[in-house]
């Protein structure tokens, strides 16, 4: 009977492996059958996500017993925010006009086609990792190392002057040793954006390879996905088919103040965007009124240490940002690039180690 | 490590420590007790992931000691460090006593004792067990530091290449948070109980601003836990947690008030909310009929 949760957990996407499963086994003989749900979800769920799924599966599995994620607790999961105009729950919100444009969009969702690379593609992926390996922005951290200028280091000047019998040395000097600075790629793959997308998955995979740790990548379209792990493969071909497997609204439509609002919510606010260095790859294009997407922006900007936004459409002649959704965001950010071109990103990488 | 019958005892047991524990909470720490694997809790910021460790410590009787995790924390500030100055101290005393007669590596050796071996909260907690670990914010640290803190947790044991292996009497009973400001390795989530801590339903609460500020009426506590729910039910940028809501009670019962009221409300908002947008947007969904 355990075992049938467990093949309908795992059916539900839960990754629950023979470790964690043993330990649900140890924990259910622990607390007896009246607590399975709690003892098995404490074992085999690790993120809220699981949770979700989890209790998905449980409901199916007994049919009398309720899931208990109370709706507090479900309320702040990833795909919480996009569909809140049809949730239940949420009357005091009703009012809002922002709900009424959200819940008046129709989604489209299509995955990326899978196509292979062609030679010229595999030549500007090479191409794009050289170019990454310049983009190296970098903060002071909080330690300190020997420098050559800078106030004085008393320790280590203490100590020369301990080698040198108490006789007064030059004094040593340290500075704060930097420390890589985080870089947030926002990349819109909705429809209008659809020549750079593929190119963009590119140019996230060759950050990501270059410094894994410090770079996150997330594509924005109707919705929010983050696509930083799937681009961690080394193979670009690999990666990119893989991020386009989790991305559920490949060049569809575009909401772009709802889902940079949903970043700020979900990761911005909490701390991946604070002191980061974000660049946003997008044209701009809303529909609707564009003062939501100037909110975002400023609010991005305030936890950010710099705000690049990138649209392919600045390179072109005669540009003016002008456009609504520019427009509203265009007091808001630090450096506003092209990013129609291999030149154009090189100059973006340059303003992002700026 | 006292034992509890069932979570239900625990649940008591922690209330008496003033924390109202959900039936998940308890269960975990009931399993944690039990079974000696590391609590893991997931949640917003003030929800009472760190209060839950404290509680558990004193309900339990266990000392409580607490490692605060900052990026770029090391093995130095979190485990042990030899206290250099004393060291020296130690050699000089040494040669002001002439002591010739002793050869150099009983000396060396002498160098490398306890007594020189500064113990940071995870050794600390190592040497005091049973006690209670409480590891907080581990999604500050680097993730150098998960792979570190797994060796740990793995054999509640650690190597001084200089002195041995200094292992615990009992595995210390670990609690470690994150506010999710990023991902924490699996590896290390594998090894614990997964809990996600949500926001309390109303009525709990209401039942926590009760045990936490006795001062608070009833009536003063059900309307505050009903008008945070609320809030949480708005999309704000920082909904407010526990926490937040015991300061505003606390911030009414200060100012004499004991009924939610619009000017009290518009008077106090600052204490549960911290945005400024969030603010502007409650107000206007008041001013809105």
């Amino acid at each position: 009977m355990l075992l049938d949760l467990v093949a309908a957990v795992r059916a539900a996407g839960v990754p629950a492996t023979p470790d964690r499963v043993q330990a649900m086994f140890r924990a259910v003989d622990a607390t007896g059958p009246d607590l399975l749900y709690w003892a098995a979800r404490l074992t085999l769920c690790g993120s809220p996500d699981d949770i979700a799924r989890f209790d998905a599966a449980f409901a199916g599995f007994s049919r009398d017993a309720e899931p208990k994620g109370t709706p507090w607790q479900v309320r702040r999961l990833p795909e919480r925010s996009l569909f809140r105009a049809s949730s239940p729950g949420d009357g005091a919100a009703d009012g809002d006009p922002g709900l009424a444009v959200r819940a008046a969009d129709t989604e489209m969702l299509r995955h990326r086609d899978l196509a292979t690379l062609s030679a010229a593609e595999r030549a500007e992926a090479m191409r794009l990792l050289a170019l990454a390996a310049a983009a190296d922005p970098r903060r002071p951290g909080r330690r300190y190392r020997p420098w050559h200028r800078g106030r004085a280091d008393p320790r280590r000047t203490m100590r020369a002057m301990l080698r040198a019998a108490g006789e007064p040395r030059l004094p040593a000097r340290r500075a704060r040793r930097p420390r890589p600075r985080r870089l947030v790629l926002l990349a819109d793959v909705s429809g209008s954006m659809a020549p750079y997308a593929d190119a963009l998955l590119r140019l996230g995979h060759a950050l990501v390879q270059h410094r894994p740790r410090w770079t996150e990548v997330f594509t924005l379209g109707t919705r929010l996905t983050r696509v930083t792990a799937p681009l961690l493969s080394r193979d670009v071909e690999v990666a990119v088919r893989a991020a386009g497997q989790v991305i559920p609204d490949w060049r569809g439509g575009t909401r772009l103040a709802d889902t940079l609002t949903d970043f700020l919510r979900r990761y911005g606010h909490r701390g991946l965007a604070r002191r980061a260095v974000v660049v946003v790859f997008s044209d701009g294009w809303e529909r609707g009124d564009p003062a939501p997407l100037g909110e975002a922006a400023a609010h991005l900007r305030r936890l950010a240490h710099r705000l690049i936004w990138a649209t392919p459409h600045a390179g072109r002649p005669g540009f003016a940002p002008t456009a609504g959704g520019l427009a509203a965001v265009l007091p808001h950010v630090d450096a506003l690039v092209a990013g129609h071109s291999i030149a154009a990103i090189e100059e973006l990488l340059g303003e992002v180690s700026h | 490590m006292p034992g509890y019958a069932d979570p239900a005892a625990l649940a008591t047991a922690l209330a008496a420590a003033g924390y109202l524990a959900d039936e998940g909470l308890a269960v975990a720490g009931f399993l944690a007790l039990k079974l000696h694997r590391p609590i893991f809790l997931e949640g917003d910021a003030g929800v009472g992931k760190t209060a839950f460790a404290g509680a558990l410590a004193e309900a339990t009787g266990l000392p409580l000691v607490r490692l605060q995790c900052y990026e770029g924390l090391d093995a130095a500030q979190a485990l042990y460090d030899w206290d250099f100055p004393r060291q020296v101290l130690h050699l000089r005393a040494v040669e002001a006593a002439a002591g010739g007669a002793r050869s150099v590596e009983e000396l060396e050796a002498g160098l490398y004792d306890r007594r020189f071996l500064v113990a940071r909260p995870l050794l600390q907690a190592i040497e005091q067990a049973p006690c209670v670990l409480l590891i907080d914010e581990v999604d500050r640290a680097d993730d150098e530091f998960e792979a570190f803190l797994l060796e740990l947790l793995a054999d509640a044991a650690v190597t001084i290449p200089e002195l041995g292996r200094i292992a615990a009497a009992e595995p210390p009973l670990v609690v470690v948070t994150s506010n999710r400001t990023r991902e924490v390795h699996d590896a290390l989530k594998r090894r614990c109980l997964y809990h996600w801590v949500g926001h309390p339903s109303p009525e709990r609460e209401a039942a926590i601003l009760r045990a936490r500020l006795p001062e608070v009426t009833e009536r003063l506590a059900v309307q505050i836990a009903d008008a945070t729910a609320r809030l949480r039910a708005l999309d704000l940028v920082k909904p407010p947690g526990v926490a937040e809501s015991i300061d505003w009670a606390a911030a009414i019962g200060a100012l004499g008030a004991d009924a939610l009221s619009a000017e009290i409300t518009a008077l106090t908002l600052g204490a549960v909310l911290k945005v400024r947008e969030d603010i502007e947007r409650v107000r206007a969904a008041a001013d809105a009929p």
